[in-house]
């Protein structure tokens, strides 16, 4: 007896064209000039916001102005952790992080064209936690913005994540009547501080 | 059952309705067009995209092969579902191992086509879909009219009328804002408490066994991260080679459906979470008989973008589900009748031939080339709409002879002066819409009797 995965792969094979050569893709190249002010532009087109940082000093004194009413807030960057709550074991249960409010992370690069961040599982700790909390930071240094998701995956490359995610701007829908709402199911912010 | 032309009819009563859908679908398309041009290498990406995919198909056997062997590295659990049945069944016994009989579903159309939810349904197994349109045609006990836009058949007194009932908002509150807020707080619950989320597939990638899952709302990551066991489902064809091809899908995909330069999420899966379960299923569900249509293999580059039904005249103007079938408009035209030639060979006369879904589409599917040749094939087979096949017969019985021809033309030229309500009524699907032209009071050959003949 044959099993499907047998019938399936007998039936492509079959059925096949015959091979054509996969198209040379390398040509495909942005313009990193004014990078960093494309990626500023778009993302906040998105709904996203960026706030231009010099140091590390200047998003503590962001968090504790604008993060610390009474709520749950966390973050897996060391720098911050004695200010807010730091999440760095992989292994919580991902149900506990159900009541964060803010939520600040670093990203490995950002994306001009689309306003994106990359980050991975190694960078979350938690997989669920940029789309689980309320509102997300992403720190990004400016030297690192691609200009197309070309040099994204130049960049990206052969490393081995187990999970990882571009992240472009707050949860969104406009699933009735084509109405704009920021926040459907995930963060209903995003905010980029943008390392120069 | 009723055909496309019966069920748009329907749609059609509501004229004000019409107008709007038209253009809701039209401004889409606009802002398509808005992101295409900030592009210069656009048409450069169509054309990669299109080889990509043709080179996918070429080698589909072993790209299906090298990304199970690099899954199941990965400690993906990889299935295989000849058709919709099996595909069901693979899901339904995931669950039942676990003992689950709650699951969250994020968009897949892929389980539309499979009729899921019907499925698992009968089995008493709990679906609630997640992503905001889906899960109000769920409440509405519809099918999405769209794929990438599930309600858009829907105005938003009639959403707010469906969560007053379903889920307590008060009466008459229709405002976009309040009615998602409702939707969000309502599935967190559901994303909190569900032990399996089934997710769909937008890209697989052979080079390195993980998958890529592209959302706004942020739906199928919430279900998939709180789960203990997460199931995605992906028709064969969904694969691309190697990892750096999403750079040209990912620019493509999203400037083409809606005009967003990208998804909010594009999530890359590739193991499972310290403890949890990932199983792929591979569905066939005659993918691998298209791909042996020589004419129409090409519909299996898709990418599921919409964009050629948000271009077109006929969509625009018919609603999604006078298609009858899980995915609609021109691409589905072409998709349907590989499944089921009797059932969906009304669905390559819904098409004015055109050409803008061609022209629109990111991977260059030649749509409108594919309607033609549908139809010459469900004719050959038999499968041609009855009326169009009587009226055929009866104009090749008339154009086979000049008299016969000679005496027709004759004829209807005196009904339409002496009696023109023989052609003018609701009978005649021409008359429906527009005037008959008027009639010559004789034809060229008569005419070219009387003056020409013997000046010669």
């Amino acid at each position: 007896m044959f099993s499907s995965r047998d019938e399936i792969l007998a039936a492509v094979e079959r059925n096949q064209p015959s091979f054509t050569e996969l198209p040379d893709i390398t040509a495909f190249k942005g313009d990193s000039n004014k990078s960093v002010d494309r990626f500023t532009e778009i993302l906040s087109a998105i709904g996203g916001k960026v706030i231009p940082v010099k140091s590390i000093d200047e998003i503590r004194n962001h968090v504790a102005k604008n993060m610390q009413q009474g709520g749950r807030n966390i973050t897996t960057v060391p720098l911050l952790g004695d200010i807010m709550e730091h999440v760095y074991r992989k292994d919580s249960n991902p149900h506990s992080l159900q009541d964060v409010d803010n939520a600040v992370i670093e990203a490995h690069f950002g994306v001009a064209e689309n306003g994106a961040v990359w980050v991975t599982e190694e960078i979350l700790m938690l997989r669920v936690l940029p789309f689980i909390c309320q509102h997300l930071a992403v720190i990004v240094n400016a030297n690192d913005i691609v200009p197309t998701m070309h040099e994204a995956y130049e960049r990206i490359g052969n490393t081995n994540y187990d999970f990882g995610t571009f992240i472009a701007g707050p949860s969104k829908t406009a699933d009735i009547e084509q109405s704009l709402v920021l926040g459907a199911h995930g963060p209903r912010s995003m905010t980029i501080f943008l390392m120069s | 059952m009723k055909d496309h032309a019966e069920l748009a009819e329907i749609f059609n009563k509501d004229e004000q309705r019409v107008d709007w859908h038209d253009e809701t679908l039209w401004w889409i398309r606009a802002k398509r067009d808005i992101a295409v041009h900030k592009l210069p290498e656009w048409e450069e990406l169509r054309e990669a995209a299109s080889q990509i995919k043709v080179n996918v198909l070429s080698n589909l056997s072993q790209y299906l092969k090298q990304f199970e062997k690099n899954a199941q590295a990965n400690g993906i659990v990889v299935h295989w579902a000849k058709d919709a049945g099996e595909h069901n069944r693979i899901v339904h016994l995931l669950l039942k191992e676990q003992g689950i009989d709650k699951m969250v579903k994020s968009k897949s159309m892929l389980t539309e086509e499979c009729h899921l939810n019907e499925y698992l349904k009968a089995q008493g197994i709990n679906v609630i879909d997640s992503d905001l349109g889906e899960r109000i045609v769920q409440l509405a006990e519809e099918m999405p009219s769209h794929i990438v836009l599930p309600c858009i058949h829907k105005k938003k007194e009639e959403i707010g009328e469906l969560f007053h009932q379903h889920l307590g908002t008060p009466a008459g509150n229709a405002d976009p804002q309040f009615l998602t807020e409702t939707a969000r707080q309502h599935l967190r619950d559901t994303f909190l408490t569900r032990r399996a989320a089934l997710t769909g597939v937008n890209f697989a990638i052979a080079e390195t066994g993980e998958f890529v899952v592209c959302t706004n709302e942020g739906n199928a990551d919430m279900g998939a991260h709180l789960s203990d066991i997460h199931i995605a489902s992906m028709g064969i064809e969904k694969l691309i080679p190697e990892r750096k091809h999403l750079g040209i899908f990912l620019r493509l995909l999203t400037r083409s459906a809606t005009g967003q330069p990208i998804t909010t999420y594009s999530s890359h899966f590739k193991k499972p979470r310290e403890g949890q379960q990932m199983h792929i299923i591979l569905v066939d569900n005659g993918r691998s008989v298209q791909l042996g249509r020589e004419d129409f293999r090409n519909s299996l580059k898709c990418i599921r973008c919409g964009a050629c039904m948000n271009t077109c005249p006929v969509y625009r103007r018919s609603g999604g589900h006078s298609y009858h079938y899980a995915i609609s408009g021109p691409i589905g035209s072409i998709l349907a009748p590989n499944l089921d030639m009797e059932k969906y060979a009304d669905l390559p006369f819904a098409s004015t031939l055109c050409g803008s879904c061609s022209n629109v589409c990111p991977v260059k599917i030649d749509i409108h080339d594919q309607l033609y040749k549908w139809r010459q094939v469900l004719v050959q087979k038999g499968y041609s709409p009855k009326t169009k096949t009587a009226s055929m017969k009866a104009m090749a019985w008339v154009l086979e002879s000049p008299g016969r021809y000679r005496a027709a033309g004759k004829a209807a030229r005196v009904t339409m002066k002496l009696a023109p309500f023989a052609v003018n009524n609701k009978l005649n699907p021409w008359y429906k819409h527009r005037d008959m032209p008027a009639v010559p009071k004789q034809s060229f050959n008569e005419w070219y009797q009387t003056n020409r003949k013997d000046k010669i």
